[in-house]
């Protein structure tokens, strides 16, 4: 009896670390936009909600096979986010910075509601189903493993892309002091734009991956938009790594805590983890004081 | 008056006292996600005691009170004693209105769950009115107690706005360690407002959910409707006492008027158009539609005013 137990507990963990991966993505973009302009994208979920239509129309509705259709979707979320920091972000850049976060979740609405003008409220299903892969007795979905490599290899490339490229550079020094930059020749603004659409391309290469698992409905932004925003907050808002951190721990919490009650179940208590981690270290886990 | 326009008179005053309470904390820079649970927590409770034990909806409401005071203490305190500001607060206060609405889910065997909940009716036929399970069924009389409930609400903001509590907060608002270093008890103070606003709110979901006589965990707590309340006294204005009420009269108007026009045909264009004009007045007009009408009123009393007092004597 307690044979069967462990081996389904650490289905559970391991579950959960293939869903921290993915998790680990979904705050990345949200982290570097952070980190760089100093916005919170409220909207970022609404984002990735965009790119799985996009994946998902031009895969079932004009018949385009999907490697031709996700880096379509992938440069067109990158084109929103680019969007939204010029029209929207960047008329209130010098306002009170609630007012960043505000306007943010104007485009939420928007964007939700839109989605549903254009797209009905019906739940859309990509018709791709990847096989499961069975180790022993327990079981993974094949497509959560793909997700969690390419998570993986998209935060390799981001990290190399910041620490080895000269944009990157310019990118990092820019979150660093953003006085004195426009001193050394770079300017934020262009920097602002490229950052943005950075964000968008990891928001659209998360809207790839989750549509291989979830089906696509206009509120799909809400079931795991405020998880990223706590994962965000809990590594520190703008720091990847405690981000990356973070995103283990909470998933851990959803699995097991899912595995032992119900999944509603996990996410409360990731939630109330997440509070009691707050009154610890208000900065996140890996923030200064 | 017809029931439809009482029906929507009702609505504006219900939804502008709450987007009110809100406004309380919105104004003085704590800008809270977290009130869709204290809502949330108003309804469910007065609901869940009445349906498993028959406990009238008088003595819901103070458990409801006592449950919300808690839950605004056990939030507040920390988040004001450790200086949880801006962004942290926003995002720490929207965990919890999350926190309220997957409990409520998760019990769905008490709750039932995302299908919502109706209070048992109370209701006997030819009957229109119970006090003891405060159910009626003349709009009539709905119009009058919201209508106190909203008077109440204008009273209280009057009272903080005159007192020195406010003028505490908007300098903590301002400068939180300048604030405290004058001998300010930031946290004290930040904590009290909460109360009062949470308190305000929970009442309005008590009420909400014996007008509506239906209960759902989205339309009551979770991100949706803390949005909602953020949103709506954004738009009226949440600086100026009766702007949180105009934002509720503007967005419901404007849901019923389009509507109106153009029929079930387009399901979330109010909220579509919404969207755009949110982040418009947050642009272009961050005080909201009461705000830019005053600041406009203002102006113009001064271009005809300005050159007589300008004059030399």
């Amino acid at each position: 009896m307690s044979d069967v137990f462990d081996i389904f507990l650490l289905e559970a963990v391991l579950n959960g670390l293939l869903l921290g991966g993915l998790l680990a993505l979904l705050s990345l973009g949200l982290n570097l936009i952070f980190g760089v302009i100093d916005v919170v994208w409220i909207c970022y979920a609404e984002l990735i909600m965009c790119g799985m239509y996009a994946v998902y129309y031009l895969h079932v509705q004009y018949h385009w096979p999907l490697f031709a259709a996700m880096p379509c979707a992938v440069a067109i979320v990158a084109a929103l986010g680019a969007a939204l920091h010029q029209f929207v972000i960047r008329p209130v850049l010098t306002a009170e910075p609630i007012n960043q976060l505000l306007v943010t979740g104007g485009v939420l609405f928007f964007l939700q509601a839109a989605a549903t003008l254009l797209f009905g409220i019906e739940f859309k299903n990509l018709g791709v189903t990847l096989p499961s892969i069975t180790l022993g007795e327990m079981s993974f979905s094949a497509s959560r493993l793909v997700a969690f490599c390419v998570a993986l290899a998209g935060m390799v490339g981001m990290y190399l892309f910041l620490k080895r490229s000269y944009l990157g550079t310019a990118i990092r020094a820019i979150s660093q002091d953003r006085a004195i930059m426009p001193l050394m020749g770079v300017s934020p603004s262009r920097v602002f734009v490229i950052t943005s659409a950075l964000g968008g391309a990891l928001a659209g290469l998360a809207s790839c991956l989750l549509v291989l698992q979830y089906d696509v409905h206009p509120a799909i932004g809400l079931s795991f938009g405020p998880i990223t925003f706590l994962i965000c907050v809990l590594g520190g808002l703008g720091n990847m790594v405690g981000g990356f951190i973070a995103a283990f721990l909470f998933a851990q919490f959803i699995s097991v805590g899912g595995f032992f009650f119900q999944l509603e179940w996990g996410y409360v208590f990731s939630f109330i983890f997440f509070i009691a981690v707050m009154f610890w270290r208000p900065r996140g886990i890996l923030g200064g004081k | 008056m017809g029931n439809y326009p009482l029906h929507l008179l009702i609505q504006v005053l219900l939804w502008g006292y709450v987007y009110t309470s809100w406004s309380l904390m919105g104004r003085l820079g704590m800008i809270s996600f977290g009130h869709g649970a204290f809502m949330g927590i108003g309804a469910y409770t007065v609901v869940m005691l009445w349906n498993h034990f028959g406990v009238s909806p008088w003595l819901g409401a103070l458990a409801a009170f006592a449950a919300t005071a808690a839950t605004a203490f056990v939030i507040g305190y920390p988040c004001f004693r450790f200086k949880i500001i801006g962004h942290y607060f926003a995002l720490v206060t929207l965990a919890l209105s999350e926190v309220t609405r997957l409990i409520i889910v998760a019990l769905r065997d008490q709750t039932g769950g995302s299908l919502g909940a109706t209070p048992d009716p109370a209701l006997h036929e030819g009957a229109t009115v119970s006090l003891a399970a405060l159910q009626f069924s003349n709009k009539l009389v709905w119009f009058y107690i919201v209508l106190v409930v909203w008077l109440g609400g204008l009273w209280i903001w009057r009272l903080v706005d005159r007192s020195m509590a406010r003028i505490a907060l908007q300098a903590i608002s301002e400068e939180e360690e300048a604030a405290a270093s004058i001998g300010i008890h930031v946290t004290r103070a930040k904590l009290r407002i909460t109360m009062i606003s949470a308190l305000m709110t929970c009442a309005g979901g008590v009420l909400y959910a014996q007008y509506q006589l239906y209960v759902n965990p989205d339309t009551v707590s979770g991100i949706a409707i803390s949005l909602q309340m953020v949103f709506g006294a954004i738009a009226g204005g949440m600086f100026a006492r009766l702007g949180p009420t105009v934002g509720a009269a503007f967005t419901l108007l404007l849901a019923e008027g389009l509507r109106y026009a153009f029929g079930n045909r387009f399901p979330a264009l109010d909220s579509t158009i919404y969207g755009v004009m949110l982040v418009l007045f947050i642009i272009f007009m961050p005080k909201g539609i009461l705000g830019a009408l005053e600041e406009g009123w203002r102006r113009l009393n001064f271009r005809f005013r300005a050159p007589r007092a300008a004059a030399p004597r």
